[in-house]
């Protein structure tokens, strides 16, 4: 039953809410109660644009259980422009297409269901900035 | 502290054993050690395992394996940090003997991975990534190693031959051992054209499903020499250091930051530098991480692991050898097993018993294994004394 | 005074041609494309639902609306497609606009008219005072039977409006219904794919309610078809809205703009408020406009609206529909079509 370890996270997966160090200003995704970078216990929520660019990626083809009818699905890195890297699949891609480099922008989809008869897990995506 | 020596090996022949169980492979990698050693007892056993529980529903290894091995009442602790989960537990054992807690220490390392089908032992391994921010999302760990290599790629310049020929190389070594899962060669045109796993990644990139265990015991130098120990295999240092488990979140993510530090520390404790190691056992999961380890100890600059592979520095015969033993690509890599089998095959090769993938005048051995994606990391210095 | 404050709307990547799903079915294509008025359908991604499809269409609603999501003080997704049968998809929605936790939220359902149910309740509630702000969105992702008529039409897409009082960029001038109990359309629970009455669908359904609800605002407002600039009504194909419009007496300029079906196929409660936002992408200020929708079992809703000095101000801040629609297309074949669809399913 993964209900309550993917509700627990619904600010993350569907709004992008980060933490931001109230003392040295490090955007951390997720956020956390330690700064990595100061060491502070005092921060922020803020929210994640959506926008950046991608550092690197890759195709999975041999997908893990629950992904089996995904694949083959990219995979990627992206820098927000805010500073602070984020991980998740880029859809609405051709995926021979991409480079390193590409502006990217966040969209709202599915990422997996639990069965067939389980919740359907939601969160970010990105998509190539088509302008779309 | 005191001085601890390797006063056994135990290994066994991997790959898929159908017929044996995890506590099988576990008792028989222990019993060889101890045979190898040839003591009347032992005080305390480390387990490493990855994800037993997973692989095989079985936990509390802790529990089963002193029992089945003739043990019981051991003390005995699993130690877990993901594929790094075998160093951590010959490091457990350093420090019961070091500490004089125990003057004989079994490290057994097991993984039983292939009682579970691709999906879930794709699933288990995905384990050992950030669950909530990077495997939820469907990555793998080929997927995050080929992450790594287009951005090696991208970054350095380096190229897919040059990944492909840490296979080769490897699988080349790996046909000398008798113990190795694919103990066969391998052409770079082969590995570039096997089947894409996770693109730029290839199915020979990738090190496979193994079952496997591998044990060493460990005691002080005294004890070792009152057994006769010839030549006397003395772990002179231990690094061990662990860095962000998501790899967005590390500033360089082309910089193994666990395991510079673990390298930095034992080198440091051994008293030596990267350049008085006359070979190294390092964890390529996938060829590029052999790349990244030999940046982030110093054994070539950054962006240079590649050139000087394909230049042959790395091999046999190279001038500073890496994975005589076929590695994880050739040699399999039961994950939780591998940290201690590295250990093994750096004594065997300073006994001078590896055969015919024998290095010559080998006395000083480093052995890395690393967990995740670089989350972390345990070296150990080896030494003939 | 009450009106739209923000639009925006989602159109899936993918499309497929009526070609080739009539190749599957040994159909005659031309004379489908001809009797249907239809030439290509959008398929949402497999990663793409009702949910998804909504919050990134309200996300542009937002955008042009210039205001914050917790200003929303309801949330109603219309869909015959709502991903779960229990379980709100206005909580997901709301959840994801962060509009939650002081928000009205529920989900409608009347075939293809639930998206301007929505709009009709937001409209109303907002000029009661209840709210400043609700978001009504109308989206679908809806399947036709493999081999039926209607797997030619049903499509995917959302179109999602936020009302207020102030901020305006369409003023609603009237609203009226006209409804009756005609079962022309239907699914039954626990079954895959709707039923449908074949040519019943025609003149006692779409035709009798389309104009009746027509004609009766027109009626109420003392307006004339040569009165409004535009026309939107329902789109099931490419044929219903176009002889409607014409057995009402308005003219092509009229509907052009909002007709959407030929290359977008119907997205059944995303229909009639797509073609609202395609009009809204070219009208000028004063113009007016006549939306008719049209939701099987029977019913329309009918809105009047005129368009602001803000439409032309906020119309660049998110992506216009002939964009999505023309510009970002990838067609499939139809085993990819199945296999997005879950027509067929990989074994595990």
């Amino acid at each position: 039953m993964q209900v309550p370890k993917f509700w627990r996270e619904i600010p993350r997966y569907y709004r992008l809410e980060a933490g931001k160090c109230d003392q040295c200003g490090k955007i951390t995704f997720p956020s956390r109660l330690v700064c990595p970078e100061c060491g502070s216990r005092e921060h922020s929520k803020v929210h994640l644009s959506g926008r950046g660019t991608l550092k690197t990626f890759t195709i999975i083809r041999i997908p893990p259980d629950g992904f089996g009818d995904q694949a083959p699905y990219a995979i990627g890195i992206v820098q927000m422009d805010e500073g602070v890297g984020v991980m998740a699949q880029i859809t609405d891609c051709d995926v021979d297409a991409l480079s390193i480099g590409d502006t990217m922008i966040t969209k709202f989809r599915r990422v997996r269901e639990e069965g067939k008869t389980g919740i359907i897990m939601y969160a970010y995506k990105f998509v190539p900035d088509v302008g779309v | 502290m005191k001085d601890v020596a390797i006063i056994g090996i135990g290994m066994l022949k991997w790959g898929e054993l159908w017929e044996k169980s995890i506590r099988d492979l576990c008792v028989e990698a222990a019993l060889n050690c101890i045979e190898d050693a040839g003591v009347d007892h032992i005080d305390s056993m480390a387990i490493g395992s990855m994800s037993s529980g997973l692989f095989t529903g079985q936990e509390h290894l802790a529990s089963m394996i002193p029992d089945y091995l003739g043990q019981r009442y051991l003390p005995a602790v699993r130690v877990e940090s993901a594929c790094a989960s075998g160093g951590l537990a010959v490091r457990n054992a350093f420090l019961e003997v070091a500490s004089g807690m125990s003057e004989i220490a079994l490290a057994v390392g097991v993984e039983k991975m292939t009682d579970v089908n691709g999906g879930m032992a794709t699933y288990a391994l995905a384990t050992a990534a950030d669950q909530d921010f990077e495997a939820f999302h469907g990555v793998t760990f080929p997927g995050l190693y080929a992450m790594l290599a287009r951005a090696h790629m991208q970054h350095y310049g380096t190229t897919r031959e040059q990944l492909a020929q840490v296979a080769v190389k490897n699988h080349a070594n790996g046909t000398r051992n008798p113990n190795a899962q694919f103990p066969f060669a391998v052409t770079r045109e082969q590995v570039i054209n096997s089947v894409l796993v996770a693109d730029p990644l290839t199915l020979l990139d990738c090190s496979p499903i193994t079952d496997g265990a591998a044990a060493v015991l460990l005691a002080p130098v005294e004890v070792a020499h009152r057994l006769g120990r010839h030549p006397l295999t003395v772990i002179t240092g231990i690094g061990h250091a662990t860095d962000s488990i998501a790899l967005v979140d590390r500033p360089d993510m082309l910089h193994l930051g666990a395991v510079a530090h673990a390298a930095q520390r034992a080198l440091a404790m051994a008293g030596k530098t990267i350049q008085d190691v006359d070979f190294a056992e390092v964890h390529d999961c996938f060829t590029i991480a052999e790349i990244m380890v030999m940046e982030a100890m110093g054994v070539v600059p950054p962006g240079q692991g590649g050139p000087a592979t394909l230049d042959g520095m790395t091999a046999l015969d190279g001038s500073f050898p890496i994975n005589p033993s076929g590695g994880l690509k050739s040699k399999g890599h039961p994950v939780g097993a591998t940290g201690v089998a590295q250990l093994c095959e750096a004594v065997m090769q300073l006994r001078g018993t590896a055969g015919e993938r024998q290095i010559n005048n080998a006395r000083t051995a480093l052995t890395q294994n690393m967990g995740g994606s670089g989350g972390s990391s345990v070296v150990h210095i080896v030494e003939v004394q | 005074m009450v009106g739209i404050v923000g639009y925006g709307t989602q159109i899936p990547r993918y499309r497929i041609r009526v070609e080739e799903i009539a190749k599957v079915w040994g159909a005659d294509a031309p004379s489908y494309k001809r009797g249907l008025g239809l030439n290509e359908k959008s398929v949402p991604a497999p990663d793409e639902d009702t949910a998804t499809l909504s919050v990134n269409a309200a996300r542009n609603a937002l955008l042009r609306a210039g205001i914050l999501p917790q200003e929303l003080g309801a949330v109603y997704v219309g869909s015959e497609s709502h991903p779960y049968a229990v379980k709100p998809t206005g909580t997901i929605v709301s959840e994801a606009l962060g509009a939650c936790p002081h928000v009205h939220t529920a989900d409608l359902e009347f075939a293809c008219k639930a998206g301007t149910e929505g709009l009709f309740i937001t409209l109303h509630e907002v000029k009661s005072g209840v709210f400043p702000y609700a978001l009504a969105v109308g989206a679908d992702t809806s399947q036709g039977a493999p081999g039926d008529a209607l797997e030619y039409s049903a499509a995917a897409g959302a179109a999602a409006f936020i009302v207020g009082t102030d901020r305006l960029i369409a003023e609603l001038l009237h609203t009226d219904v006209f409804m009756t109990d005609t079962p022309d359309f239907w699914r039954r629970e626990y079954t895959h794919y709707p039923e449908h009455g074949g040519r019943f669908t025609g003149a006692p359904a779409y035709f009798k309610h389309v104009s009746g609800a027509a004609l009766g605002i027109m009626d109420k407002a003392g307006m004339k078809p040569q009165d409004f600039t535009y026309c939107i009504f329902h789109q099931p194909n490419g044929k219903f809205p176009v002889q409607a419009a014409k057995q009402l007496g308005f003219q092509e300029a009229q509907w052009l703009p909002g007709l959407l079906s030929p290359t977008l196929g119907n997205t059944y409660s995303g229909s009639s408020p797509m073609g609202l936002a395609a009009t809204l992408d070219v009208a000028k200020p004063g113009d007016t406009i006549l939306l008719v929708s049209y939701g099987s079992g029977a019913g329309s809703d009918a809105f009047i609206f005129r368009a602001t000095e803000r439409l032309t101000e906020v119309r660049g801040m998110a992506p216009l529909v002939r964009t999505q629609l023309d510009e970002h297309r990838v067609f499939i074949e139809y085993g990819t079509y199945a296999k997005f669809r879950r027509k067929i399913l990989k074994a595990e």
